[in-house]
């Protein structure tokens, strides 16, 4: 035995008392878990409710209508679809891009960390600071006028910041190993970049960007400011028509004084709350599918 | 007469940020010769290394003073590409790192960038029997290299490095994550490339020194402190700090 080996202290151990403790912690965060799932169910349940009974098969491919048993939400359901293409053609590219940039190119000087940080405070700025500057910029200054065009560029400023520090943590997150593994063998930064860091990234890279869709599929107060029309009776054709997008035309029918009209608004909630649930649901299947 | 030299370093210095890793360091390492670098954790022999294919460059904070020669040109004079360094200096790192890809694609990838104009199947093969390692995989070159044995993964990223024809090979401490199996393996394949590729290996493991090497280098605090043939360097040393540091003396 050492000289100095501590012998001969007391010890109360309470071993009961600390067990018990642990209990109730562990009883607290389920109840915590149980709270978030009660909301969440009755969130469903009283959609399902008011919901379900509008919609119909004539629901889904008829235009608004000031009768709100021919009303249907074929527009909004195109401009939705027309909207979240063409954001998701603006904001990848421009956020991969801009992410491999800070990630892989940029030196780490006082500049580039001011960068980083200021695109994680874009990413909480209020959606409606980003409609008032789509209005300026694009529909304004641009004379995009009120077209779709517009409204996918006001979003896709609302969804650059996510998929860039998403792209971001997923370049980060791999392993330099596999960088050092590839310059070894004499690759280019972009043929390393190219053939193994990429590739590594892109689960990551892609939930986040449909995260970030789907956050611009749900978005209503940006597109109500640049002047989305909430009654469209054709089809948007072109990235320049004026459109109406899912949000919009439940927001417009939630604020009609006819109670009929409100059980359409839950009616496309409910197609809208699918439509996003679909596009985490495959977030998280890309995710899964990658990581083995 | 003395051997040819293949890398000569001359007044090497290296600094993270403000901290000095290495300092004032000349020496030469002759072609086709086994070269072990020792030393305690933290006497800079990795960073010493990675001086000699510019692996330092991807370390944003680290400075690079004085000359490292290949062949006699500088490797950091301006102009000088660092991708066609490092095809003809090759590395093999502590922990095995293939590319998450077949075994077959972990040797052509190499091959491709660097514009391979040969059959890239042959020198697959090829790669594979200098690495010892196509007797355990030549039916299943499709198979994920991830599923290979450390040891196995390890040889493989020997083969991937000789595909690409290097002059040199620089080893940082290539078996400190193998079992004694597989780091007898991987000496016995060090010992057969000896003669044909110039090898400079760092590793923490003295007697893995004294068996595989030809020369041996003890570095202390950042400083070349004895250099010579092994042999003499394990019976002989002149320096006490060798002398303390081989027989396991401390403080």
């Amino acid at each position: 035995m050492s000289p100095g080996a501590p012998r001969g202290g007391r010890f109360d151990t309470r071993l009961e008392a600390r067990r018990r403790a642990g209990i109730r912690f562990m009883w607290l965060c389920r109840l915590a878990v149980a709270f978030g799932v009660a909301s969440l169910v009755v969130l469903l349940v009283s959609l399902a409710a008011d919901g379900l009974p509008a919609l119909s098969f004539e629901f889904l491919t008829s235009y608004p209508s000031r009768f709100p048993e021919r009303a249907g939400i074929r527009s909004a359901i195109l401009g939705s679809a027309w909207m979240l293409a063409l954001v998701a053609v603006m904001s990848f590219p421009l956020g991969v891009g801009a992410a491999l940039y800070l990630e892989e190119y940029a030196p780490t000087n006082r500049f580039t960390t001011l960068l980083k940080t200021n695109i994680a405070n874009l990413a909480s700025v209020p959606s409606i600071v980003y409609g008032i500057l789509g209005l300026a910029v694009f529909v304004r200054f641009l004379a995009l006028e009120r077209s779709l065009l517009a409204g996918a560029a006001t979003l896709s400023l609302l969804v650059l910041p996510i998929v860039n520090i998403a792209a971001r943590e997923a370049i980060r997150a791999v392993p330099d190993s596999l960088r050092e593994a590839a310059y070894a063998l004499g690759a280019t930064r972009w043929q390393a970049i190219r053939h193994h860091v990429l590739p590594a990234a892109m689960p990551g890279i892609l939930s986040g960007t449909i995260l970030g869709l789907s956050r611009a599929g749900g978005e209503t107060a940006p597109l109500l400011i640049i002047g989305a029309l909430t009654f469209i009776a054709f089809d948007p054709l072109s990235p320049m028509d004026p459109f109406t997008a899912l949000p919009i035309q439940i927001f417009n029918w939630t604020t009609d004084p006819r109670g009929e009209f409100h059980a359409l608004a839950a009616g496309a909630i409910v197609v809208l709350l699918g439509v996003l649930l679909m596009m985490n649901a495959a977030a998280i299947l890309i995710r899964n599918r990658f990581e083995r | 007469m003395a051997p040819e030299a293949v890398l000569e370093t001359v007044g090497l210095g290296v600094r993270y940020g403000e901290t000095r890793v290495i300092e004032d360091i000349s020496l030469t390492i002759p072609k086709r010769r086994v070269v072990a670098f020792i030393g305690p954790s933290g006497c800079g022999k990795s960073t010493l290394l990675r001086c000699f294919n510019r692996m330092n460059d991807l370390v944003p904070t680290a400075r690079v003073t004085g000359q490292v020669l290949f062949r006699g040109r500088d490797l950091y004079a301006p102009g000088v590409e660092p991708a066609d360094v490092r095809r003809a200096i090759g590395m093999v790192f502590q922990k095995p790192n293939p590319f998450p890809k077949s075994i077959f694609e972990n040797i052509a990838f190499g091959l491709r960038i660097n514009g391979f104009q040969d059959d890239i199947g042959d020198r697959v093969e090829a790669s594979l029997r200098a690495a010892a390692l196509w007797d355990e995989v030549n039916h299943r070159l499709d198979a994920d290299a991830l599923g290979l044995s450390a040891g196995q993964q390890q040889r493989l990223c020997i083969a991937r490095a000789l595909a690409v024809e290097p002059e040199v090979l620089l080893m940082d401490e290539p078996a400190s994550a193998l079992d004694p199996i597989a780091t007898g393996r991987m000496e016995d394949l060090i010992g057969e490339l000896r003669g044909d590729y110039t090898i400079v290996i760092v590793t923490h493991n003295m007697q893995q020194a004294a068996r595989i090497s030809d020369d041996t280098a003890f570095l202390y605090m950042g400083e070349l402190v004895e250099y010579k043939e092994t042999q003499r360097l394990f019976t002989n040393p002149e320096d006490e700090r060798t002398e303390a540091y081989i027989t396991g003396r401390r403080g």
